[in-house]
């Protein structure tokens, strides 16, 4: 298949393999930021063909595993509502808040519906005029600008049944949190190549410079990443750190500017916890004040209540690179992807569920 | 109430704490289904028959034997490109009676309506039920009908039942599983499950895809009129050819080893499946099948399956291979080596 077989050769993937072991010289650890890395990497069992010099560290990029529990409780109240339909994309739908899931809401009446697009549900707002639409607006870059033309077309509409409960989270932010840690091992990155394609990479230039580590934009296909590794070792060997672009097919220096400038028109930048991790500053989006009447959490009155996560859980070190699941004694015991503990457990894009899915089996 | 049943002593196994109620995913083909069948049912009706966990009951009478099974029908929308609920709840029933060696012979039809369904789109889906049973030499010899409140069904759901009957000298049995034993498919995977959820969410993709849906019975009966020795059979539905392997592999003990390469997916349904995030070894199917079988036998098996239509993609895709553990191995397209394990839930479609 086009653009995708190309990218999962074997061939091609042992010729990368050996010119990385050829190039190796030292001892390298590289964090890929994005979940759907991380995905690849354990489906394809890319770490393994790496020499063992070169330790590959999961990073905190999975949106719906580092969305605040809070908030997921905060969904779960307002979709249980009466009059209320909530929309949400599907791998949100399994998160565990502190008493239930989106998919126990469902089971118990509420009206919560998968969507593809936050457009889809203005388009359930606008034929269901009697109901209140609340979309769970969560993700990276990548998704923001769809939110932000969803919100501009509701307001099009005149639509007063549409909300959003905003939780969208920058990757920079989290990066520069990574490097700021007192134990921060990784010296490289693996940048994700689907938020480059709307921000463009400028942004990153700084952290190279200021924090001396390379970042490669790369891309999610197994060749991808290991073309993406191979460039990141090469800076690494030759003392070099700077932005470069694997995903080519993909992504300008600039971005997407269209997108940029929609998304920049209906959020504006904010602190954000995230789960596991703790806030980070400046590292999300929320609605600026002219689109605060689409805001789900100032139109619903609910209750916000700290939470703790389970104690046993060490999803926040998993998040930050500084553990691997396998160290967590809950790991594919108490936590499985049927009754996860913490968020990297549920998304197939979080670590945990990764390698429980890829790996764990022999050892059940 | 569990306190009221006259079977004492046995408290619901599945812990209420952990789920107080049925969600979809126990109905997924996943993992969760499998505890709900394994931790309820089987627990309580548990007798031999039911024990061995075929797609249907194999029954000794007399001289012979018959095979038994039955299968609901729920499914939105009732027309999908490549089939509709009245072909899909007879050829459901005639593939899980294949599936054990036998010849589907009589039928039973018990539909659940709801009141203010069309009388027109019931007709339709009658004779849809009429030319499927037509085709496959099956009889709907008895049948029910029930008519439920507006908004308390969705639109019709239809439960066939079925008896076969399994000729002399066939002895389909997954215990008869040994090492290197071939694995084959009989065709390409995920068809049917990404042609009903594209119509179902509304995705449109650049092609329509047609729903494998396809009886089975006529590729079946070829490969048992040659002495090929077939060990186990089994037709991929929910769940999708990882949970069908997966099963087969718990049931015999041994590691099925299996390679991506081998694995004929459409073109259209792999791209859908890129933008849902989704892996086609889970999507659902509704007329293919994996046959296990001596490795000598293997090449014919192939040729015989290929001979039909919807067999010409049919593969060898792998082996069984002895292990302590029961689980599946797939050689990935870059060579490496990874566990396709059982589904947990729902495949969910990715945010990214």
């Amino acid at each position: 298949m086009k653009y995708v077989s190309e990218y999962r050769d074997k061939e091609s993937a042992l010729k990368y393999t050996g010119l990385i072991r050829k190039l190796v010289k030292g001892e390298w650890s590289i964090m890929e930021v994005c979940g759907g890395q991380t995905h690849s990497i354990v489906k394809y069992g890319i770490d393994q063909l790496l020499p063992d010099s070169v330790t590959l560290i999961h990073g905190p990029g999975c949106p719906v595993c580092v969305t605040p529990i809070e908030l997921i409780d905060q969904a779960a109240e307002i979709a249980g509502l009466a009059n209320v339909i909530f929309c949400s994309f599907g791998d949100m739908l399994r998160v565990p808040g502190s008493f239930t899931d989106l998919l126990g809401v469902k089971a118990s009446g509420g009206d919560v519906r998968m969507v593809y697009s936050p457009v889809d549900a203005v388009r359930i707002a606008a034929a269901n005029p009697d109901k209140e639409i609340v979309f769970f607006a969560v993700g990276f870059e990548t998704t923001a600008p769809v939110t932000a033309s969803a919100v501009l077309q509701a307001e099009h509409l005149g639509l007063s049944n549409f909300s959003l409960l905003v939780s969208h989270v920058l990757v920079p932010p989290a990066i520069k949190a990574v490097l700021s840690g007192e134990d921060c091992a990784v010296q490289g990155f693996l940048a994700a190549g689907h938020v480059c394609s709307v921000m463009g990479y400028t942004e990153y230039e700084p952290i190279a410079e200021k924090y001396g580590v390379p970042i490669v934009v790369t891309g999610f296909e197994p060749l991808d990443i290991l073309e993406g590794i191979h460039m990141c070792l090469k800076q690494l060997e030759e003392g070099r750190a700077d932005v470069e672009n694997q995903y080519l097919r993909a992504v300008s220096r600039d971005g997407n500017r269209a997108a940029i400038e929609i998304m920049r028109s209906v959020f504006q930048i904010t602190d954000r916890k995230w789960r596991g991790i703790g806030e980070i500053p400046d590292s999300g989006f929320s609605l600026r004040e002219r689109f605060a009447g689409f805001d789900a959490g100032k139109r619903f009155e609910v209750s916000s209540h700290e939470v703790d996560e389970p104690e046993i859980c060490i999803s926040g070190e998993v998040l930050r690179g500084n553990k691997k699941p396998f160290e967590c004694a809950a790991f594919g015991k108490e936590c499985t992807p049927e009754r996860p503990l913490g968020a990297p457990m549920v998304s197939s894009e979080g670590a945990c569920a990764a390698y429980y899915r890829y790996r764990l089996a022999r050892e059940r | 109430m569990m306190e009221n049943s006259r079977i004492t002593g046995m408290t619901c196994p599945i812990s209420i704490s952990d789920y107080p109620e049925i969600t979809m995913a126990h109905g997924g083909g996943g993992r969760l289904m499998n505890d709900l069948i394994g931790k309820i049912m089987l627990r309580v009706f548990s007798n031999p028959i039911l024990d061995s966990r075929h797609d249907g009951a194999v029954i000794a009478v007399g001289e012979g034997r018959l095979a038994f099974a039955t299968d609901s029908h729920v499914i939105t929308p009732l027309f999908f490109p490549g089939g509709d609920i009245g072909a899909l709840s007879v050829y459901g029933t005639v593939n899980d009676l294949a599936m054990c060696g036998a010849h589907a012979k009589w039928l039973s039809a018990g539909f659940i309506i709801e009141e203010g369904f069309s009388m027109e789109t019931l007709w339709r889906i009658v004779l849809s039920m009429a030319e499927a049973s037509m085709k496959t030499g099956v009889l709907i010899v008895t049948g029910d009908t029930k008519v439920v409140d507006r908004g308390k069904g969705d639109g019709i759901y239809i439960n066939t039942a079925g008896i076969g009957v399994i000729p002399a000298g066939i002895n389909i049995d997954p215990s008869r599983i040994v090492e290197g034993d071939a694995v084959l498919l009989s065709g390409d995977i995920g068809r049917h499950g990404i042609a009903v959820m594209a119509i179902r969410e509304g995705i449109e993709l650049e092609s329509t895809i047609r729903s494998d849906l396809a009886p089975l019975d006529s590729m079946v009966r070829d490969l048992l009129s040659e002495e090929l020795d077939i060990h186990c059979m089994r037709d991929l539905t929910r769940g999708g050819l990882a949970s069908g392997l997966n099963e087969i592999a718990s049931m015999v003990d041994s590691s099925i080893r299996i390679e991506e390469n081998l694995i004929p997916v459409q073109d259209e349904v792999q791209g859908a499946c890129e933008i849902l995030g989704f892996d086609p070894l889970y999507v659902a199917n509704e007329g293919r099948f994996v046959v296990i079988l001596p490795r000598k036998n293997a090449e014919r098996a192939v040729e015989i399956l290929r001979g039909h239509d919807s067999g010409r993609q049919a593969e060898i895709i792998g082996f069984v291979e002895k292990s302590q553990y029961a689980d599946v191995l797939m050689t990935s397209s870059i060579g490496s080596e990874r566990i396709v394990d059982m589904m947990s839930g729902e495949q969910l479609p990715r945010i990214c």
